[in-house]
């Protein structure tokens, strides 16, 4: 933390990679990180012409031409001059995290790299000069837990909330060095930051038994009902633990639990009540912003009513 | 009864049966969540292990079953929570904690039913999940590995 603002220095301005699904079907997750991010003083600066990190499709046809897109984005950081990339979405960030992984391990990968950046007239990036952070490490770092709770002027207080992680954010975990480093770091089979986040910004988190668990994103095109099943199980279980909110970090897992909450309702006559807002939503409005600056009129999930019931917004 | 019927059953049975069964039922949310990793390794043509490791049959089992197939780590973290469930019913002194305990494991038994039928349903359409192993390299290797890329 540094002097009066109480804002780490490393965090307060980073590179910010929003990926593809933040300019389409994520894109109140977009508006809402920004906006937390202009409330709690924090700059974001968008990478300048940067790419689709692939995804989940590219890299099961050629993993290493998904190393290069990631590693073209991870380069244009470092030439904008920033040391720390933050990707909001879990596929960006995992991509991220793998070709500087990929890049610093594996000679081949290297070599395709730098290849594939010569044909296009780049100069390819090196491992090790760009560190990429998730949207839940920004703000825990750069803030911290006490900081956000001495800036909540709308507490969360009586809102239940699952806390749903999705599967790629600490998957697999050797991409992600840094956690389960002991107390203070993120823990892979049990992440815990945004439990901490949305606790300081006042909520009650219910104990959730999927928070890692696949939500079949992968298979929403090619097996719809197997996502339904999946994504159907995840929502009464939230039910079941008391939520009122399933609070998400990625658009990808976000979107699903929405669609298929819908889907499940029309194509297996089950109805479920639970709420999903992006976690990044539920701290603006705990900052004091209204609901409509953090996008909740964008989700599919209508939440409006009980937040207002909640005073929220 | 086939192991999403079991977690189902057991997850509607009442509070008092579930916190008096609380062993019971906890050994049988692990063994049927061990027959359906069972059921994934004999459609890959493998014969399920019997070992344990940390104690437990499902946790060997799902190592037995990603190895060489990644994408099945998704399910890693519900195999542990579902033993972490069946450890806190089974030691609970409370009744009602007990009964709870034993929901949430049959609700994560059965995310794993569903995960790994919903895989197996795929399984004639490749991978295509969030950590799968490149399509071609499959082709060439058998279960994965580097594929050479040739963008000369």
């Amino acid at each position: 933390m540094s002097e009066k603002s109480g804002i780490s220095s490393k965090y307060r301005k980073v590179a910010y990679y929003p990926g593809c699904a933040l300019e389409g079907t994520g894109h109140a997750y977009n508006r809402s990180t920004k906006a937390v991010g202009k409330a709690l003083g924090l700059d974001l600066v968008e990478l300048k012409n940067w790419n689709c990190c692939g995804a989940m499709e590219v890299k099961n046809i050629d993993p290493k031409l998904q190393t290069f897109l990631s590693a073209r984005n991870l380069k244009i950081a470092e030439e904008m001059g920033f040391a720390t990339v933050m990707a909001p979405c879990n596929g960006c960030y995992h991509n991220l995290k793998k070709a500087e992984y990929d890049l610093a391990h594996d000679p081949a990968t290297r070599e395709t790299v730098e290849m594939l950046s010569a044909k296009a007239g780049d100069v390819a990036y090196q491992p090790g000069h760009v560190s990429t952070i998730h949207a839940l490490d920004w703000i825990r770092e750069a803030i911290g837990e006490e900081g956000l709770r001495a800036r909540v002027r709308n507490s969360l207080k009586g809102l239940k909330i699952a806390n749903y992680y999705g599967c790629m954010y600490t998957r697999p975990r050797h991409i992600f060095p840094e956690k389960d480093q002991g107390p203070g770091s993120e823990s892979t089979n049990a992440p815990h930051f945004m439990d901490d986040l949305l606790a300081a910004a006042g909520a009650e988190n219910v104990e959730y038994p999927l928070k890692t668990a696949c939500c079949g994103g992968a298979h929403t095109l090619s097996d719809s009902n197997t996502s339904t099943r999946l994504v159907l199980n995840l929502l009464t279980t939230a039910e079941a633990c008391g939520a009122d909110v399933i609070a998400t970090e990625c658009p990808t897992c976000h979107s699903g639990l929405e669609l298929h909450q819908a889907r499940a309702a029309k194509v297996f006559g089950t109805v479920t009540h639970v709420k999903i807002l992006y976690f990044t939503q539920l701290l603006g409005m705990a900052l004091g912003l209204s609901a409509r600056r953090v996008g909740v009129h964008e989700n599919l999930s209508d939440a409006r009513d009980l937040l207002r019931a909640r005073g929220l917004g | 009864m086939s192991p999403l019927a079991r977690a189902d059953t057991i997850a509607a049975m009442p509070e008092a049966a579930l916190a008096e069964q609380a062993v019971p039922l906890a050994q049988a949310l692990l063994e049927a969540s061990e027959s359906v990793l069972e059921d994934w390794l004999r459609g890959h043509g493998q014969v399920p292990g019997s070992g344990e490791i940390e104690g437990f049959r499902l946790l060997a089992l799902h190592r037995q079953a990603a190895r060489g197939t990644p994408s099945f780590n998704a399910c890693r973290e519900s195999c542990r929570e579902l033993i972490f469930q069946c450890n806190m019913a089974r030691v609970s002194d409370d009744t009602a904690a007990r009964a709870r305990r034993l929901r949430l494991a049959a609700m994560v038994a059965r995310h794993l039913a569903l995960f790994v039928a919903g895989k197996l349903e795929n399984a004639g359409l490749g991978e295509f999940c969030c950590s799968a192993r490149d399509l071609r390299g499959r082709d060439e290797g058998g279960v994965g590995g580097t594929m050479e890329v040739k963008h000369g």
